[in-house]
């Protein structure tokens, strides 16, 4: 049996844009690296999401909710003050801030609710970081009637008040995490904690398109509809496929989501922006992918923020949500095979362009996003005219107010 | 055979039970860590599993967690820990010692340093608990060509399908997982347990152990009925948690580790 696997590990990737294989491996990527008592919750996981993945009703059921309680698809926006200060290509935005919750996360935590129903659990647990994860899982259960709670960093926790209480007033538990470095990876450490003593009876809703198989492919396919729409929204407004797509990346959902359905578009070029911190050059960062190597956390191998002995490096972001030592392992791929350009936009960068778009669009744009369209901005002057970017706008910023408003030297 | 298989195999002629103690490397330092495996021995322990500290350790309870941040607040790193058993290894050459911990450190390292500076060293078996069989082929080739043992887990979880899997990749012994958590919780289900055992001992060709949870002689001896020996971890750990941050006196080591000596006698005199 194990040679069998190994040998349709090494024959499968004929076309090394459709991983995962059957395993869960992108490239080298990827896999299921779980302590044994939760090989049996990933590997039902994987077979219940392969059956209903082939399985119409479930596809049109996701869209239903996508479409009435999302409130999808979201626009495709023409930012033509941003686009004119840039001074180059046109900027588009995928306006994710205005679904339900928020951001983006909501499309996979609709999906993953299904999931959990179809597999029959009534309990939910996740991760958050920013708590726009943590808010999404906490909507879905409330609608479900599902018990949940929500495992967050107590760094975290004092970062991101807003939102915990958000989660609070929707039922939500949120679980102060104190191990490690309080923040975001120590808050997985603790669910998947939880999921070991509580498996049988509870769901666990990985935020990001990281983890064991088949996290990283479930939640890519859930937020492939964002990548769906922007290509669609592109023929329909630019008359063609924009000249390159811009995502910030920290686990990478958004960013996968929005490039999936581009990925055999050779002429679309890609960007995934990750948190640049302080600048490379000072450590102080979050991006693995730019200043990282490969190994092995949280279920998956992947490039990682780790030191030469292999412990995990703390991390520096001033948005929460990609404060994260990892990457979902299809990025690590698509950065191999140089499909994906990844890049890093500093704390500075990103507050910077934070400030540019509320002022110019009347959008506040969340940090994590605020990445992106800095990354954009640059990238909109070197092309020059007559290009297209679009940039996936992943969440809305009135969470980060209160970071921004500290970081300029404003109390509220 | 294994210097694994010879210790238990001789154990097991004079109708005893594996006693297995697990430490964190370098908790609270390494010059304690040293000290304690002699005293282990001296305890009558019969292997002594060697925690490698990780920054993650998601499969461990909070007790050996704190162990693992109070040995890396030292900076202890995985060669310090594959060099802590060649030191080991001068004054005994007998005692097999198994590194537990997760892949990464491993990986980071790269498989051929480890497998090869971990077999000049003495170790004798490798547990990476986050490394299924599935995804071990290249470090398992390699362990394997070194001639150390490579030790998996089964979980109250594991399918029988699975679970003869993992007993046909597994060498030295198997680790059975007593309960549905993380190492240091409370067992609640013996006789699943020994349902499991059971099952696990008609396809199984390595000894079987149980580890997770075992807090003292009673549950020890509960527990060595239904297989071949025990593990005590978390117990151990919680104990050398109140030991001084550097140069114990012997009394305290002795005192760290008498709940080892105390399971030994236990288990001698229940057979």
């Amino acid at each position: 049996m194990l040679s069998k696997d190994v040998e349709s590990r090494h024959i499968s990737n004929a076309d090394p844009l459709e991983g995962p294989d059957r395993l869960g491996h992108f490239g080298p990527y990827g896999g299921m690296f779980v302590g044994e008592t939760l090989v049996a919750a990933v590997e039902e996981l994987a077979e219940v999401y392969e059956r209903l993945a082939a399985d119409p009703d479930f596809w049109e059921e996701f869209h239903r909710d996508l479409k009435y309680y999302v409130g999808r698809p979201s626009p495709l926006y023409f930012a033509e003050r941003l686009t004119s200060a840039a001074g180059g290509a046109d900027i588009y935005l995928k306006r994710e801030d205005l679904n339900h919750t928020g951001a983006h996360k909501v499309n996979n935590t609709i999906g993953q609710a299904l999931l959990a129903r179809h597999m029959g659990k009534t309990r939910l647990i996740a991760e958050t970081g920013a708590g726009q994860h943590g808010v999404a899982s906490a909507t879905v259960a409330a609608r479900m009637g599902l018990e949940c709670h929500v495992y967050m960093g107590s760094e975290d926790i004092k970062r991101q008040a807003p939102n915990v209480y958000r989660m609070k007033l929707l039922g939500a538990r949120v679980v102060p995490v104190t191990s490690g470095t309080k923040t975001l990876k120590d808050a997985m450490n603790e669910a998947l904690r939880d999921w070991a003593t509580n498996v049988d009876t509870t769901y666990y809703m990985i935020g990001t398109a990281a983890g064991p198989h088949p996290y990283p492919k479930l939640v890519r396919d859930f937020q492939s509809v964002i990548g769906r729409e922007a290509r669609q929204q592109c023929l329909e407004q630019i008359g063609r496929l924009p000249d390159a797509l811009v995502a910030c990346v920290g686990g990478g959902s958004n960013a996968i989501g929005l490039f999936h359905p581009f990925l055999h578009d050779s002429e679309v070029a890609m960007y995934g922006v990750e948190a640049g911190g302080l600048g490379l050059q000072t450590g102080k960062h979050a991006a693995p992918l730019s200043d990282g190597r490969p190994g092995v956390l949280h279920g998956n191998r992947t490039y990682l923020m780790t030191d030469a002995g292999g412990q995990i490096r703390d991390t520096h972001s001033v948005s929460a949500g990609l404060d994260y030592p990892g990457v979902g392992p299809e990025h690590a791929w698509l950065k191999d095979i140089k499909r994906v350009q990844y890049v890093a936009a500093t704390d500075e960068e990103t507050l910077h362009a934070f400030h540019d778009l509320t002022r110019m669009e009347g959008i506040i744009p969340a940090l994590e996003s605020s990445h992106a369209i800095a990354y954009a901005m640059k990238l909109a002057a070197e092309l020059g005219p007559g290009k297209q970017i679009v940039v996936n706008l992943s969440g809305r910023g009135d969470k980060d107010i209160q970071t921004v408003a500290a970081i300029d030297g404003i109390e509220l | 055979m294994s210097r694994i298989s010879q210790v238990i195999k001789t154990r097991q002629a004079s109708g005893g039970k594996i006693v297995v103690p697990y430490l964190v490397a370098g908790d609270p330092d390494l010059g304690t860590s040293l000290r304690l495996m002699h005293a282990l021995v001296a305890a009558g322990s019969d292997i002594i599993e060697l925690g490698v500290p990780f920054s993650d350790p998601s499969s461990d309870g909070e007790v050996i967690q704190k162990g693992a941040e109070r040995a890396l607040a030292r900076g202890t790193t995985l060669l310090q820990v594959i060099d802590l058993v060649a030191q080991f290894r001068t004054t005994d050459p007998d005692t097999p010692v198994v590194l537990m911990g997760y892949l990464n450190p491993v990986e980071i390292l790269g498989y051929e340093q480890f497998v090869n500076s971990a077999s000049e060293a003495g170790v004798d078996g490798v547990l990476l608990v986050d490394m299924p069989p599935t995804e071990s082929p290249p470090l398992a080739g390699m362990l394997a060509d070194a001639g150390l043992d490579l030790i998996f887990l089964v979980a109250p979880t594991t399918s029988e399908t699975r679970a003869r899997l993992i007993a046909s990749q597994c060498t030295g012994y198997l680790y059975y997982v007593s309960l549905k958590g993380v190492t240091g919780a409370a067992i609640s289900d013996t006789d699943s347990i020994a349902r499991n055992i059971g099952l696990l001992k008609t396809f199984a060709d390595v000894p079987i152990v149980i580890g997770f949870g075992i807090k003292d002689e009673n549950s020890a001896a509960s527990l060595a009925k239904l297989a071949d020996g025990v593990v005590i971890g978390s117990a151990l750990v919680q104990k050398i948690a109140g030991l001084p941050a550097s140069d114990a006196e012997d009394t305290e080591i002795e005192a760290s580790v008498s709940l080892i000596g105390a399971i030994r006698k236990r288990l001698d005199q229940t057979g």
